[in-house]
């Protein structure tokens, strides 16, 4: 609120002390407050003086009043006693029952339901703790006993909904418990016990938040005001919002300033004290999807991953046979088919009887072959339902038996599967984890390719592994280069040309002058950028990165860690694509799988964040962090000629446009 | 059908002055619009928007405000300082009183309609009474310094809120002392530009909503003196706002020509907490949006691009109909273009001159969409310029082109054109008779030998022209119950036999020009009439209503025709009556009784009567499709009209001879490059 003034202010008299909260009958527009715990004060806006304004003592100690929008006031008393505000003026010296005995009251809320306002208040007592239900005109209570844990309840918070009280509590191990209390109850049971469930815990990678008040937005969300306190850190005061469906965190705030630790929340306002001020924050809650949840609702870079396998994507010499055999299938299918289900007839009918998870714990102890051939013809049952849910499980069977048996790696066969099968990340988490400590460059290309839905994470472990390989061994791989086949200009093809000129019978002199002018212009063309940085398979792994969808938020952190001689290597792989991709009008690289240059732009930026003070120090990237300047320097200016020449030209357009009219002509009109 | 050779005409240099200000007649569907050049209109929303009322303007007469009161009084205020009261019926100004505060910027009625409270130069708001022929002083209250810019009442008539610059004041209406005074700066530190508060409204909860020159709509709570909410809705002013009768929808009009509603919401299904929330943008307008106004129905603005926009608001509409059509107006409803025939000039009519042209000529000819080479350019003969601040109200030319007439408020003139060779003579009649003025319509006979003046209270005076360069009063018409109401259109017959003309309260009188007496008049229909005009030949009476129906009246036999009948028991195409604009000009092709020539603003109709009416399940506008069709499968696909829309926006058009068209179209760019720039709006690129 930035334009804070007091509308009103009134006091009491010295000595005397407000004991609870004021609140305003919204009926009638007044306030009521209650001083010394027994005496209650109302009055209008227009009064001024509190003392001359109308006083009732009342004959037990008031814990708290709750106002309802058309209920009028509730007035809660220490003792657990109940009356609306009308009834009490009516005889304020009535007597007041006490229900809690020695408990002490802890926490009220007040809702309406239907016509009738409904109390609901905790007392504790010794550690254990209870709950009180109260519909204040039917005269009825109830009482429970909070289940009991080793942490204590600090606050709670509860709404009504289909008639239901449900109870939400913020308990000192960090946790937020939910319990459902009915509200039609007839039968007068003693003292129920109130089982909960645990709703959220209250923290995120590593820092815990410790809740002092929260709300309930809607059903999916809740606000948290606490110290979020990371360990080995200083707390730090936050309004947090978290998603209660997935568990997660969707939005936090730091208050530097310091809270009184309280929060309120009215019509989707946020009111709480920061500093020394009253501040107040509007928010706005979606509807809650996983998507939102994990924060890659608005990522739209996940490239188009064909559902549909693509048979072009093999043919690499090795998987000949297999990819022949592969081929067949959607081809000619028909009759192999029939044929192999006739010869395994005996065992189809086994396995339709025996579920896949039963399967595969059968085979858990089956020798290496026996359990391939197995996995092998299972997956052949194309026309099995939910078969992706099937190929999971055998992914999962493979990778586990991968863990168990760190010389087990069947390559070429968990190739096979992820280039036929639609496969996404989630459907085999530990696939690519073992295929990145296997250093199968070739399986996490293909990985990489397909899946939609690679965690930043190891989409980052990915890069470091491409990075971290020697190009020596990146030659004995097997890596799709297509990608880069169009484009790249690979330094040996420059050699063999200038073999090729040595040959064809040049004199040592000149020989030794192109040497030199080849050095020079090695040299020359690196800073420049325009000799590839890397080799043809390296460069391919890289582009499989470059193409896979991912959110900056989420890979901004990991890419922090990529070693600085790395990220110069690939910073320079990405100025390299960029002058590139530039060199054509339509600013496309050639080639199937190439990637675009907006890919390029992001992870050019990304990468410069991530990275900008160490490549700042580096000396090494001094020339690079220049040419690169230059580049975009001279491309920003380039555009923005072709800009004003648009403009230009748009505007001659529009007076073309304009000349065509002219004031005056005789034309022949034609009416049928 | 045939061809026609089309007089292509794009040099009538018109410009529609701007949109200064609106005002809804409450509870009734009428609405007053003030331009920046004085002129005064009406339309009425039950006769399907028409503009029903037009009161030329005053070179020193300015509208800064307009206001109903009294039930249906309309009144002006302007920089002259007067507070003016319109003569609806008469189509003049009754009567001026003067302010007594120097210039007038704001005006407001209260919600009984029994005073006015004016906002002047000096500071002072000044409240005068409404009282039977006229208003009367009142008294003056609390004066500070400031041009008062706008003005609102409470809608209990106890307090007035009044926007100044800088600052807003609440004024109590029984003490006349100002209650509050805020400054609308307060949160806007480091400012040192002036905050015009541009328009203010006063809710009846209590609650004064503004907007000003820094783009924001704000809703202030006038007891505490305290700001509810701001919403900047743009980088430039927000010039004008207006609150829906149940104070729930705002509409704001900006320089930049977009204009917004706010609505008031509950912030959640079903809660009680209501909140004014930005809900619709338009951009209708490409200039300032000076006056908006919030009919029950529709948001309404007008802006300096001369555009009146009727935008309905799609979930107060019960069924699709004429209310459900986002309108546009931008030219009169009438004429302003008149034709010599014979002598093939045109006479274009400004708010204070008039040009003669004369059409140019080709000697070629062509197939359908052929530009032909002239032989001859359009010539610009003579222009006229009327003396004196008042604006022209009509003018007419004779079918030989040898006689000009227009009238103004207070005078009437009369010229004889002389051509000789290249040269051109005028001469003014002098001694023209006295007569009853304004004339609202002038309109000579076929043979340009008398003179018909459409004037107040139904009256039509017969002048008769005498060579040379003289006239003669011949006859007075006058309805014979009498009327209140002024003549608005004539038509007279081509033998001289008939003339018909229509008032204010929409009835046709018929009068015999032969004996000078009241022939008939035509059966009452509930809508006004746009256009009509008698067949040479058959001497029916063809009448274009405000609807959109057509009617055919046998002035001889005294009713409607057979294939007027017709038309109604078939009922005109759906596509027909949705048209938004009315038919402004009906002409006949004499050679070609069967035809009926009519326009609007974005068409040319042939109605062809020998020919079927199309049913609602035929194409309306289907030219083009016969034109791809073979001759021998045309005939199957004929229907009675034949509508041409490649002339846009067309302004008039009239048969000069067999097949010879002549159209008048002022294409909107030509226009609104003389406008004043608006706001420099960034585009990207440029």
């Amino acid at each position: 609120v930035s334009d804070q003034k007091p509308l009103g202010c009134w006091s009491v008299k010295h000595g005397q002390i407000i004991t609870c909260p004021v609140v305003c009958n919204f009926e009638t527009h007044e306030y009521i407050a209650v001083h010394d715990d027994k005496v209650l004060r109302i009055w209008k806006n227009k009064d001024i003086n509190l003392d001359k304004v109308f006083k009732a003592t009342l004959s037990a100690d008031v814990y708290r009043i709750h106002s309802l929008p058309n209920g009028g006031p509730v007035v809660l008393f220490k003792g657990g006693g109940v009356r609306t505000l009308d009834v009490l003026l009516e005889a304020p010296q009535q007597e007041i029952e006490n229900i809690v005995s020695d408990e002490v009251i802890k926490w009220s809320q007040a809702f309406m339901e239907g016509q009738q306002p409904v109390l609901i208040f905790a007392t504790e007592k010794d550690g254990d703790f209870f709950v009180y239900v109260q519909k204040v005109k039917m005269n009825s209570l109830h009482k429970y006993k909070l289940e009991q844990q080793e942490s204590k309840p600090m606050n709670f918070t509860a709404y009504i909904k289909n008639q239901f009280i449900t109870l939400l509590c913020l308990y000192s191990n960090d946790a937020v418990y939910k319990a459902l209390i009915p509200l039609q109850q007839n039968a007068e049971e003693e003292e129920q016990i109130l089982s909960k469930s645990l709703l959220l815990n209250l923290s995120v990678s590593g820092s815990v938040l410790k809740g002092t008040s929260f709300v309930v937005l809607d059903k999916d969300h809740i606000a948290v005001l606490g110290n979020l306190a990371t360990s080995g850190e200083e707390s730090k005061e936050c309004l947090t919002i978290w998603n209660t469906k997935f568990q997660t965190l969707q939005t936090s705030k730091e208050l530097p300033l310091g809270t009184s630790g309280q929060l309120w929340c009215y019509e989707e306002k946020f009111f709480f004290t920061h500093g020394k001020v009253l501040t107040v924050i509007i928010y706005k809650c979606e509807t809650s999807s996983l998507a939102a949840a994990v924060g890659k609702l608005k990522d739209s870079r996940a490239p188009d991953v064909s559902t549909f396998v693509n048979w072009d994507t093999l043919g690499e010499a090795e998987l000949a046979a297999s990819f022949q055999s592969q081929q067949s299938v959607p081809l000619k299918s028909e009759p192999k088919m029939t044929l192999r289900s006739r010869r395994n007839a005996v065992t189809k009918v086994q396995q339709d009887t025996l579920s896949v998870g039963q399967l595969l714990l059968n085979l858990k102890d089956a020798s290496t072959t026996v359990f391939e051939d197995e996995l092998r013809q299972l997956m052949s049952k194309a026309q099995m339902p939910d078969i992706q849910a099937t190929i999971g499980c055998v992914m999962t069977a493979i990778t586990d038996r991968c863990k168990a048996n760190p010389k087990y790696y069947p390559q070429s066969f968990l190739v096979q599967i992820v280039q036929t099968r639609d496969l996404s990340y989630s459907l085999c988490p530990d696939l690519m984890v073992v295929a990145l400590e296997k250093k199968d460059v070739h399986l996490l290309q293909i990985c990489l390719q397909r899946f939609p839905d690679i965690p930043e994470e190891i989409t980052y472990a990915c890069l470091e592994l491409f990075l971290s390989l020697s190009e020596a061994y990146l030659q004995s791989t097997d890596v799709n280069l297509e990608s880069v086949i169009c484009y790249i200009d690979v330094e040996f093809n420059n050699k063999e040309v200038k073999s090729e000129i040595v040959e064809n019978g040049f004199n040592a002199e000149l020989e030794k002058d192109s040497c030199e002018t080849k050095i020079t212009k090695e040299t020359h063309l690196t800073a420049a950028g325009e000799l590839c940085p890397v080799g043809p398979q390296k460069a391919a792994l890289l582009n499989a990165v470059l193409q896979s969808a991912y959110s900056e938020t989420f890979l901004l952190p990991h890419l922090k860690n990529l070693p600085a001689q790395q990220a110069v290597l690939f910073l320079r792989y990405l100025h390299y694509l960029h002058v590139k991709c530039s060199e054509k009008i339509n600013t496309t690289l050639p080639g199937i799988r190439a990637p675009t240059v907006n890919q390029i732009m992001d992870w050019m930026c990304l990468l410069i964040d991530a990275h900008f003070t160490v490549m700042v120090m580096l000396p090494e990237a001094k020339g690079l962090l220049s040419n690169l300047h230059r580049f975009v320097r001279a491309q920003v200016r380039f555009y923005s000629e072709l800009n004003k020449i648009e403009g230009s030209l748009r505007e001659l357009q529009r007076l073309n446009h304009q000349k065509d009219i002219q004031t005056y002509s005789i034309e022949v009109l034609e009416l049928i | 059908m045939g061809e026609f050779e089309v007089h292509r005409v794009r040099f009538f240099a018109l410009v529609p002055a701007g949109v200064r200000c609106l005002a809804c007649l409450p509870r009734a569907a009428r609405l007053a619009l003030a331009r920046t050049d004085g002129a005064v209109e009406v339309y009425n929303f039950s006769a399907n928007y028409f503009q029903e009322k037009v009161i030329p303007g005053h070179e020193a007469r300015s509208v800064e405000a307009l206001c109903w009161a009294a039930g249906e009084r309309l009144f002006g205020a302007g920089l002259s300082g007067e507070i003016i009261e319109y003569d609806l019926a008469g189509l003049r100004v009754s009567r001026c009183v003067d302010g007594g505060g120097g210039p007038i910027w704001s005006m407001a009625a209260n919600s009984s309609g029994t005073q006015l409270a004016i906002g002047c130069e000096d500071g002072s708001v000044k409240l005068f009474q409404v009282v039977p022929g006229g208003i009367q002083f009142e008294r003056n209250l609390d004066r500070r310094k400031g041009r008062i810019l706008c003005l609102s009442w409470h809608p209990s008539d106890t307090h007035i809120a009044a926007g100044s610059i800088d600052v807003l004041r609440v004024l109590d209406v029984c003490s006349g002392q100002t209650v509050k005074r805020i400054m609308v700066n307060y949160h806007v530190q480091k400012v040192k530009r002036e905050c015009i508060v541009w328009s203010i409204a006063f809710l009846s909860n209590g609650t004064v909503v503004t907007s000003d020159s820094f783009g924001r709509v704000q809703f202030w709570d006038w007891e505490q003196g305290t700001l509810q909410e701001s919403h900047t809705v743009s980088t430039s002013a927000a010039l004008s706002l207006a609150v829906s009768e149940k104070e729930d929808s705002i509409i704001v009009g900006t320089s930049s020509g977009a204009t917004y509603q706010f609505q008031l919401l509950p912030v959640k299904m079903g809660s009680l907490e209501k909140r004014w929330v930005r809900t619709k943008p338009f951009q209708h307008h490409t200039h300032d949006v000076r006056a908006v106004a919030h009919s029950s129905t529709a948001l309404i603005s007008g802006g300096l691009d001369a555009q009146l926009v009727i935008r309905p608001l799609m979930e107060k509409m019960q069924k699709k109909g004429y209310d459900a059509v986002l309108r546009k107006f931008t030219f009169p409803h009438r004429r302003l273009v008149s034709c010599a025939r014979k002598a093939r000039l045109l006479l274009f009519q400004f708010s204070q001159h008039l040009e003669l042209w004369r059409l140019g000529s080709t000697e070629e000819t062509g197939k359908d969409g052929q530009v032909l080479p002239l032989c001859r350019m359009p010539e610009h003969l003579l222009q006229l310029k009327s003396k004196g601040p008042e604006h022209i109200y009509c003018s007419c030319v004779s079918p030989c082109g040898s006689w000009v007439a227009y009238s103004t408020a207070s005078r009437f003139h009369l010229y004889q054109v002389q051509y000789e060779g290249n040269s051109i003579s005028v001469k003014k009649v002098p001694k023209v008779p006295k007569l009853l003025l304004p004339a609202y319509q002038l309109q000579f006979s076929t043979n340009s030998d008398s003179l018909f003046v459409a004037s107040a209270r139904g009256s039509v005076h017969v002048l008769q022209l005498l060579e040379p360069g003289g006239c003669k009063h011949l006859h007075t018409f006058r309805p014979p119950s009498g009327s209140p109401e002024a003549v608005y259109l004539l038509a007279s017959s081509a033998d001289g036999h008939w003339l018909a003309a229509v008032g204010g309260d929409w009835t046709i009188h018929i009068y015999n020009l032969k004996c000078f007496k009241h022939h008939c008049t035509v059966p009452m229909y509930s809508c006004a009439v746009t256009a009509l005009a008698i067949h040479p030949v058959t001497n029916n009476l063809v009448i274009a209503y405000s609807d959109q129906q057509l009617f055919e009246f046998s002035i001889p036999e005294k009713q409607y025709t057979a294939w007027s009948r017709m038309v109604q028991n078939c009922g005109l195409h759906k596509v027909w009556l949705e048209r938004d604009s009315p038919i402004t000009h009906i002409t006949f092709n004499p050679k070609k009784p069967s035809h009926i020539l009519l326009h609007d603003v974005y068409m040319f109709c042939v109605i062809d009567k020998s020919l079927p009416l199309p049913d609602n399940s035929a194409l309306l506008m289907n030219q083009s499709t016969l034109k791809q069709l073979p001759e021998t499968a045309r005939h199957r696909q004929l229907h009675a009209f034949k509508i041409c829309k490649k002339f846009q926006p067309l302004l008039f058009a009239d048969l000069l001879d067999e097949n010879c068209l002549v159209m008048v179209e002022r294409p909107v760019l030509d226009f609104k490059t003389q406008l004043p720039l608006p706001i420099q709006q960034k585009k990207f690129g440029t």
